[in-house]
């Protein structure tokens, strides 16, 4: 991948633990509906063989040295992406769950609404997007509490299908929750003022491997996150008083 | 309830020696043995030095001794394992940061190689 020149450089992040079965798929399918936009798959120490599949398909692969987890994966993605210089970064997931014909549409409001985040939702319309029962009960309860937090709904914050510009890419390299970012991610944002979107995708039931959300971590999961939306509102909001404190001080 | 500040002044006693013999061995840090050796001879002094147990005793207000010294010895540990947790932390942020930075440049690394050879 060399450094883009155009001005709305565009890169696909796909994070990957162990998807040899859907890898490739994934790869082929986005650079059939982006062409000529690089995708770069990361590779999350994998005991597969989802490097080989995802270079055999095109795609540009980072392989992490052990071991990180998901944030960490996606962190390591924006870390390159804003070093090479990019605009702006879709993530995908590796599983296949999301559709590569939804990318150019959050690209396209990326690009129009300036917004730093745009979030592909399966519940903004109901457009037939099916998910289990425990997954729906925690996505309603995020959404109830993310609310006030966020000043908006939400519909579907742990949604794995992101766009972020580079505004946001210089937050998220500095910034990030290593395990189920997707939530934190969004409050880090907001405390920062930054604007999302959503965009109605479809999302297709996992058809290899399966969900790292399990019922049985769910209550790990739920404490976890509602532990990251509380310390990250905590530390922004102080350090947003000290900036008025000194803002005071000085004039 | 001498014999059990017997025992007592037995654990406190293998413990330094433990944590002697590791540092010697180099198997822990110096730095994280310090709190290791004051919590073990803190426990020791307190356990031969009656007069000392029986005034913390009373400050407390707890029946008997024995008690009075688990418990503080309970309490030590707890604040020392919670600035392991704050340890590892660190050590972790600074792994992730690492490792990152690792697949990274190696990426760059073999992106310059292949360039290399297409130009030979
Ligand atoms: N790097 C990394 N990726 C992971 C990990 N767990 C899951 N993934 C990837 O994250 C994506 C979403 O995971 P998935 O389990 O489908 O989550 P869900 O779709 O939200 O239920 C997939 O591309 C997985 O390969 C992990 O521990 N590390
Ligand atoms: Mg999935």
């Amino acid at each position: 991948m060399t450094f883009p020149s155009s001005p709305d450089s565009l890169l696909v992040i796909v994070p990957a633990l162990n998807e040899e079965a859907a890898i490739g798929g994934v790869v082929a399918e986005i650079r059939q509906h982006v062409p000529g936009v690089p995708v770069l798959v990361i590779d999350d120490c994998s005991s597969d063989t989802t490097i080989a599949v995802a270079r055999q398909a095109g795609a540009q692969v980072l392989p992490l040295p052990h071991h990180l987890g998901l944030g960490g994966c996606v962190q390591a993605g924006y870390k390159l992406a804003y070093e090479l210089g990019f605009q702006y970064v879709i993530r995908v997931d590796g599983d296949g769950q999301h559709d590569a014909r939804d990318i150019p549409r959050v690209f396209e409001k990326l690009k129009t609404t300036g917004c730093e985040m745009v979030i592909g939702s399966r519940f903004v319309a109901d457009n037939g997007s099916r998910t289990g029962a425990v997954r729906s009960l925690g996505i309603r309860f995020f959404r109830l509490v993310l609310r006030p937090v966020l000043g908006k709904t939400v519909h579907d914050p742990t949604s794995g299908f992101v766009g972020v510009n580079r505004r946001a890419l210089n937050v998220f390299r500095q910034s990030f929750p290593l395990e189920y970012p997707e939530i934190e991610a969004l409050v880090v944002l907001q405390r920062r003022r930054f604007r999302f979107e959503e965009v109605p995708c479809k999302m297709r039931p996992r058809t290899t491997g399966r969900s790292t959300i399990t019922a049985l971590k769910s209550l790990y999961y739920v404490v976890h996150v509602l532990l990251g939306v509380f310390v990250n509102v905590l530390k922004f909001d102080r350090r947003l008083r000290r900036a008025q404190r000194e803002r005071g001080a000085g004039g | 309830m001498d014999r059990l500040l017997n025992v007592t002044t037995g654990l406190s006693v293998i413990l330094l020696v433990m944590v002697l013999i590791s540092v010697r061995r180099a198997h822990i840090r110096v730095e994280y043995s310090v709190s290791w050796l004051l919590a073990a001879a803190a426990m020791l002094i307190l356990s031969r030095a009656h007069s000392l147990l029986n005034a913390v005793r009373n400050l407390i207000g707890l029946p008997d001794s024995p008690l009075t010294l688990f418990l503080l010895a309970g309490g030590v540990f707890l604040i020392m394992f919670f600035r392991f947790s704050i340890i590892i932390s660190h050590l972790r942020d600074d792994n992730i940061a690492l490792a990152q930075r690792v697949a990274i440049l190696e990426y760059h690394l073999q992106n310059l190689r292949s360039h290399e050879n297409q130009e030979a």
